[in-house]
């Protein structure tokens, strides 16, 4: 778990020089809004500074309460983070943020070196961010074939005019769907199960399948909210060994929220603690679980025997 | 036979769907050729193909694309008037009666899709219930407008008025298209049974093929799940417009040939009651079941001629059947015996899918 302990700047600089990214000179330009850079970013020392994700000062307010404040977080290239937090802390909100289910109320969202803001969910899916959903989302009525088809929608162009007049171009898509998505699905051995009803599958297939079509959009970032939710212990074993082996075959970062602490220990490198909306600790998976503030977040304080006595002797006062 | 059961399953469901539609137009003409149809069946023929069109191009929307549309009709009449205007233009200058009715068929299905695009910008932003109230005001907006439109024609070229016929101000020799309330007369009857047939095939081979496509799936999956559609990158809006377009420019074709089988149509024709009417077939041959849709077309256009004996009772029964085929068609027991006698007649058929089928039938 070695890490480059830099600052954002740092990272920036030997992004700079490093190679020559697209959003960098754009940044620069961008300079003029000067917001305070987060200082204590993490990312794997072997992606060499490059950074997929960076939130910044990222909030969302209903109403008059902050969902998710002051956020910032950063993603390296192939880094496996993780987010946890207790129930209710904001965790899937954002999640939301970075699709842009919700647009932020405040702070900017850089993927890749460009700022989504005002990008739209499915362009924002273009631009790199796949997701899986906390309650299965998947296209029910839909074989599994199709489902992965439709997350290769971007990948692979045909016109709706092809596709009416059966054009060759149709056919040229078809078989390059077909191909792509078998290759996929057997990647996670569900080639067999191609033809099947995606709604009629069990639990365990049907997450898999959501990561399938996630992965077929050919993202930068793939987003899991709580894939070992509802998983037995070898289900969830089996799981680390898939998020590994997405990272390491397809070389992209994934970002996961999981309450199985097992899981998120075991697999991610990078952590970040939520608790009422705001990140209250960042760090290696061993940092974290000596961290007082997590303990507390998760167990609650733990009260001194004089103070649990004072208060038991102001009850019957 | 072998090469039929190796199939994928959509590919098979759509031939028996167009070789029904062949079958069943052979059939009419064979026995039309012989004599053997009565008048008023004969001159059913026609609205029921424009009928199974509107309900297969209605089932994109409401199967296909998962949104309720209550305003059918007002495609139907805007390709309907569409098509007679065109074709009454073009009496001098094409000859050919078959391509006259092609020219206007095209003419009709553009401005209903034009239509579809007007209302549909805006209409995409809402779902649900909302897009159903909005496209059943559509289609009395279309209604209304068409019942207060004058079109004439003479050598000047076009005249419009929204108030009167002596508004057009038109020469001595000038055509009146559109008659107000009175809607067009004096329409060539260009339509015939095998220019439906036609149609019913080339409504048939737009949708399923759109169906079976990237464009198609991109539609279901917007109607399967929304969020999960977007966060795959498909723009939802895009797909929904795509599946309303297209099902209002098929909607305008058959309405143009449903217009030219008759010598006079007037706007309240297309009122309500036929939008309803059209939804009635897609909803009674199964939502995104295309062959339900063509047979449950044809039946409930048939019916209420057949029920005509009745005299006043005909609506009457006319409803109760409808609801007996719903409760019926509902029925859990029902659909059960008939689950297990296809499954019997299946395992009779081929002994190696034995395990299968076994599995299938544990599932219902």
């Amino acid at each position: 778990m070695a890490r480059n302990e830099g600052t954002y700047k740092a990272q920036s600089a030997a992004a700079g020089e490093g190679q020559a990214r697209a959003g960098v000179p754009k940044r620069a330009s961008q300079a003029t809004k000067m917001v305070p850079l987060p200082t204590d970013s993490l990312i794997p020392e072997r992606d060499q500074g490059q950074t997929i994700l960076e939130c910044r000062h990222l909030g969302i307010d209903f109403g008059g309460l902050h969902a998710v404040e002051d956020f910032n977080f950063t993603v390296g290239k192939t880094e496996i983070a993780g987010l946890i937090g207790p129930n209710g802390a904001g965790k899937t909100t954002v999640f939301n943020l970075l699709t842009k289910v919700y647009q932020p109320t405040r702070g900017a969202i850089i993927l890749d070196g460009i700022d989504t803001a005002n990008m739209t969910t499915p362009q924002v899916a273009q631009a790199g961010i796949a997701r899986t959903f906390q309650n299965i989302r998947l296209f029910d009525s839909l074989t599994v074939e199709e489902n992965v088809r439709i997350g290769l929608h971007n990948q692979v162009k045909c016109g709706m005019w092809s596709g009416i007049f059966r054009l060759p171009r149709h056919w040229l898509a078809e078989k390059e769907f077909h191909d792509r998505a078998l290759e996929l699905l057997d990647v996670f051995g569900m080639a067999d199960q191609a033809g099947a009803v995606a709604g009629s599958l069990p639990y365990g297939a049907q997450r898999r399948l959501e990561i399938v079509r996630a992965l077929a959009t050919a993202p930068k970032l793939l987003l899991l909210d709580e894939p070992a939710a509802g998983m037995n212990p070898s289900e969830t074993a089996e799981l680390m060994e898939n998020i590994r082996k997405i990272r390491d075959d397809f070389q992209i970062a994934i970002m996961l929220i999981e309450h199985d602490m097992d899981l998120v220990m075991g697999v991610c490198e990078g952590i970040a603690v939520l608790n009422f909306g705001k990140i209250i600790a960042k760090g290696t998976p061993e940092q974290i679980q000596a961290n007082p503030q997590v303990i507390e977040a998760y167990l609650g304080k733990q009260e001194t025997d004089d103070a649990a006595l004072r208060g038991k002797g102001r009850r019957y006062q | 036979m072998d090469a039929i059961r190796n199939m994928d399953k959509t590919t098979r469901s759509n031939l028996i769907t167009y070789g029904m539609v062949i079958v069943a137009f052979a059939v009419m003409q064979g026995l039309s050729s012989i004599g053997a149809i009565g008048s008023s069946t004969k001159g059913l023929l026609i609205p029921i193909c424009a009928y199974i069109s509107l309900g297969i191009s209605l089932n994109l929307v409401v199967g296909i694309s998962g949104e309720l549309s209550l305003g059918h009709a007002g495609f139907m009449s805007v390709g309907a008037f569409t098509g007679v205007v065109v074709s009454s233009l073009l009496s001098g200058v094409v000859a050919n009666g078959a391509l006259r009715f092609l020219l206007a068929s095209l003419a009709a299905g553009g401005a209903a899709a034009l239509a579809g695009v007007l209302v549909g910008v805006p209409v995409m932003r809402l779902q649900g219930d909302y897009l159903a109230i909005v496209t059943l005001a559509f289609g009395e907006i279309i209604k209304n407008l068409l019942n207060n439109l004058w079109l004439g024609w003479d050598s000047e070229g076009l005249h419009v008025s929204m108030r009167n016929a002596n508004d057009l101000s038109l020469e001595a020799g000038g055509k009146i298209l559109i008659n107000g309330p009175q809607g067009a007369t004096g329409i060539e009857r260009l339509s015939t049974f095998t220019f439906g047939f036609l149609l019913i095939i080339f409504t048939l081979i737009v949708v399923l093929n759109l169906v079976n496509s990237r464009s198609g799936r991109a539609i279901m999956a917007v109607r399967d799940n929304r969020i999960a559609a977007e966060s795959v990158g498909i723009s939802t809006t895009k797909y929904r417009l795509m599946a309303f377009v297209v099902s209002a420019a098929l909607a305008g074709m058959a309405g143009a040939l449903y217009a030219m089988n008759y010598s006079s149509i007037v706007p309240k024709k297309f009122d309500f009651n036929t939008s309803i009417n059209i939804l009635v077939f897609v909803v009674l041959g199964g939502m995104g079941n295309i062959r339900g849709g063509i047979i449950s077309a044809t039946l409930l256009t048939v019916l209420p001629e057949k029920l005509r004996f009745l005299g006043d009772l005909r609506m009457l029964i006319y409803a109760v059947v409808l609801i007996m085929v719903m409760l019926v068609s509902n029925n859990r027991a029902l659909q059960a015996t008939l689950q297990s006698v296809v499954e019997r007649v299946r395992r009779r058929r081929d002994d190696d899918d034995l395990v299968l089928d076994a599995e299938k039938g544990g599932d219902a």
